[in-house]
């Protein structure tokens, strides 16, 4: 036993010093969520709502050729960006989409000046919350991303966030998956069985808004008409530092960083 | 990559033809049902022949309840039920006639893959208490432990029965496809490229594999050549998919050991791994890549990939000789849920399962795609069938892996990246890559209107699942997490 001490401390400090100080976030190179340049689009072009395979940006018929953007239901898939011949649907690097109001994750053009959605978040959560997750049919990719938390690069329980096997002992639930028919019942049961008050957060576009595959014989919507949602995150699958940036937003350690689907400084 | 024809049998000369398959050493890897019209269904058999790099075909019209194969290749056993459940289609004497992906209080009568069933149409589930095996024989000691579907930890919704007599297991029985998506069906009518975000959302941790699978086998319906330079970053990307997924294994393998260091370590490792991801790919998952006839943009590893996995080997192979050299670890692994032999041929066991029980069994190498065929993949094989053995086939396969990136990373020259992909309506393809857990499949029917008709899915862990509780069966409880971790399971894929 004692080589794997000796392992351990000669690795020394494993850990980011993000998001607690300045430091390598671990986030290089990831490409998040498209950036839209709506002053940059063509007449009447509409490629990126043609590439779209989740209905994310869609173009109203009747309107005035201007795009709906919903990042709710964006699963990062590039495609847009691909398809846009001006730069106006561009990629980037940005993933910090926790938002307390599913409007927020839809394109406003004066999103600067909107307020700020009401944080339904709690007071008094201070260095103990508990976090118990429920697995409504994803496609493994959230739960990967969830595991990295613990992981010692990211250590979530320095930022005292733990993750319990009771939801009788948690405080949050957070939800993966578009709701299958199946996990329906359990989903439920879950959130019945924690304590008052009790709060939900939606972890990737699945669990916001059913994602790609929304509806069909087997899903639902994600969380829509399941559960009140406290936190939306969406992302296919949101990195581990957007996951640790949404869980500080809902402690109210961190602000809410989108406003109007626009990422502020 | 082009199948030669497939075979046409009758309902009544099928047990005839399995058995005459088995005779000279082949082996079924799937089955499933298709409509080529909207009133004819159609079953089709995939397999393997001895040292031949093509998978044979049957085709066959049922005419009413189908001969059960399950009796002869136990592992056809799940596809027949999935195809009852989905299709409607019955089989007769088979031997376990019960609900699979569908459970049971999903109303009987709307087969949710028949072509008259609406897209948008919700299963109707009246909540019903499962069957539960009926074990009184065994006496009043017998305890049930139903776990799940909710699990502890983050993992993926799963329930599990135990049947237990105070230590000792006598019958374990999992319940999955709570996480039943119906991936299968959201492909009907999409264009081919459409597919491809779909496929890399089947399994999030084996995207690239499905990505490749499912383009690969659209690939050979439309006879087309992916580009040198395309063919080997996919198995560089396929090679990194591996690495990330098998140093998770190891840290999961050794939570279930308490080895908390090792625990550490390897997860440690894992998010280094899913970092050069990132830096390669922009994705930690490495989508948004792979796509009908090459790759969607080029990558750039030239100059920083090798190093950067040269100094996550050298780390590597100092926690392998750790593991190796800790009795404690090494005590919880070897002679547990032992896989024998003809159980993991019989039930279809596949990828690092198969090969630590002795089945020298390599689609990279048996069947080769991408540019694995001038690569030459080491493919490393144990007999004892143990957790151990499985745990030292997939430490094999992160050596291998490396070296295969290296190698593929040396032979990489400039060049184009995407051919032209033309789909000649009605064509058909069967693509498969070796995921991180085994053999995937995907066959692809298009219809006349040169949109996909039919894409079937058979996952490495739709397989392994099968397998898995032949392991637990007469264990302890005690060996059962350490055993479950030792296959390194998802259910997502299997679920679908």
């Amino acid at each position: 036993m004692p080589q794997w001490t000796l392992l351990g401390l000669l690795q020394g400090k494993q850990t980011a010093p993000w998001p607690l100080a300045e430091g390598d976030d671990g986030q290089a190179g990831f490409i998040g969520m498209p950036r839209y340049h709506p002053e940059l689009c063509g007449d009447d072009c509409k490629g990126c709502a043609d590439a779209c395979p989740t209905h994310a940006i869609t173009m109203p018929a009747n309107g005035d050729g201007r795009l709906d953007i919903d990042y709710g239901r964006c699963i990062v898939c590039q495609l847009c960006t691909e398809a846009c011949p001006t730069g106006a649907v561009a990629a980037s690097g940005d993933w910090a989409f926790g938002v307390t109001g599913r409007d927020d994750l839809v394109w406003r053009d004066d999103a600067a000046a909107a307020p700020a959605s009401d944080v339904a978040a709690p007071a008094g959560f201070r260095r103990s919350l508990h976090v118990r997750h429920v697995d409504a049919g994803s496609c493994n990719g959230c739960e990967s991303e969830l595991q990295a938390l613990n992981n010692a690069f990211y250590n979530l329980h320095r930022l005292g966030v733990f993750f319990t096997a009771s939801p009788r002992a948690a405080d949050l639930l957070l939800v993966t998956g578009p709701v299958t028919h199946a996990m329906l019942e359990p989903l439920r049961a879950t959130y019945e069985a924690m304590a008052e008050p009790r709060w939900v957060m939606a972890i990737g576009t699945c669990a916001v808004s059913g994602g790609i595959v929304e509806g069909g014989y087997a899903c639902g919507h994600g969380l829509e008409g399941v559960l009140t949602v406290d936190v939306y995150l969406p992302g296919c699958p949101p990195n581990p530092a957007a996951i640790i940036e949404a869980l500080l937003m809902f402690l109210k350690r961190s602000p809410q960083r989108v406003r109007g689907s626009r990422l502020g400084e | 990559m082009s199948a030669p024809q497939p075979l046409s049998l009758r309902p009544a000369d099928l047990k005839g033809a399995a058995g005459d398959l088995l005779k000279v050493g082949g082996r079924m890897q799937m089955s499933y049902a298709w409509y080529p019209e909207p009133n004819r269904l159609e079953l089709r058999y995939v397999a393997s022949l001895p040292h031949q790099a093509a998978f044979a075909q049957w085709r066959c019209e049922p005419d009413g309840p189908v001969p059960s194969l399950a009796g002869i290749c136990p592992l056809l056993s799940w596809y027949e039920r999935e195809i009852t459940d989905l299709f409607g289609i019955s089989f007769s004497d088979h031997p376990q006639p019960h609900r699979l992906v569908l459970h049971e209080g999903v109303a009987a009568g709307h087969p949710p893959l028949d072509p008259g069933y609406p897209a948008e149409r919700p299963l109707v589930v009246e909540r019903k208490r499962q069957q539960i095996p009926d074990l009184a024989g065994a006496g009043a000691d017998v305890q049930l432990l139903p776990f799940g579907p909710v699990r502890a930890d983050v993992l993926e919704s799963g329930e599990f029965l135990f049947f237990y007599v105070g230590e000792s297991i006598l019958h374990f029985q999992p319940r999955l496809f709570f996480k039943h998506r119906g991936m299968e069906k959201r492909f009907e009518g999409l264009e081919a490229d459409q597919g491809v975000v779909l496929a890399e959302r089947v399994s999030g941790i084996g995207s690239v594999a499905h990505a490749l699978a499912y383009c690969q086998a659209v690939e050979a319906a439309a006879g087309c050549e992916v580009p040198a330079r395309a063919r080997l970053l996919r198995v560089v990307l396929a090679e990194m998919e591996r690495l990330y997924n098998h140093l998770h294994y190891f840290g999961h393998l050794c939570h279930t050991t308490t080895l908390k260091v090792g625990e550490a370590e390897g997860k440690l490792l894992e998010e280094r791994a899913k970092q050069l991801n990132a830096r390669l790919a922009g994705s930690r998952l490495l989508r948004s890549l792979v796509t009908i006839g090459g790759l969607r943009r080029d990558l750039d590893p030239q100059g920083w990939l090798a190093g950067e996995l040269q100094a996550l080997h050298g780390k590597f192979s100092a926690y392998a000789r750790h593991m190796e050299s800790t009795d404690s670890h090494l005590d919880r692994l070897i002679t547990t849920g032992r896989l024998d032999h003809r159980v993991a041929l019989d039930q279809g066991a596949t990828g690092p399962i198969e090969r630590a029980s002795g089945i020298d069994r390599d689609l990279r190498r048996d069947h080769p795609y991408a540019a694995y065929g001038e690569l030459s993949p080491d493919i490393a094989v144990r007999s004892e069938g143990d957790a151990h053995a499985r745990a030292r086939a997939r430490m094999a396969e992160v050596d291998a892996g490396i070296a295969l990136i290296e190698r593929a990373l040396g032979r990489l020259a400039g060049g184009p990246l995407r051919a032209d992909c033309k789909i000649r309506p009605g064509a058909e393809g069967l693509g498969w890559s070796e995921s991180p857990r085994g053999t995937l499949f995907y066959a692809v029917h298009f219809g006349r209107d040169g949109k996909l008709k039919r894409v079937k899915i058979k996952s490495p862990s739709f397989s392994n699942w099968r397998v898995f509780p032949f392991t637990v069966h007469d264990t302890n409880m005690m060996d059962y997490a350490i055993n479950e971790a030792s296959f390194g399971l998802t259910i997502a894929g299997c679920d679908r």
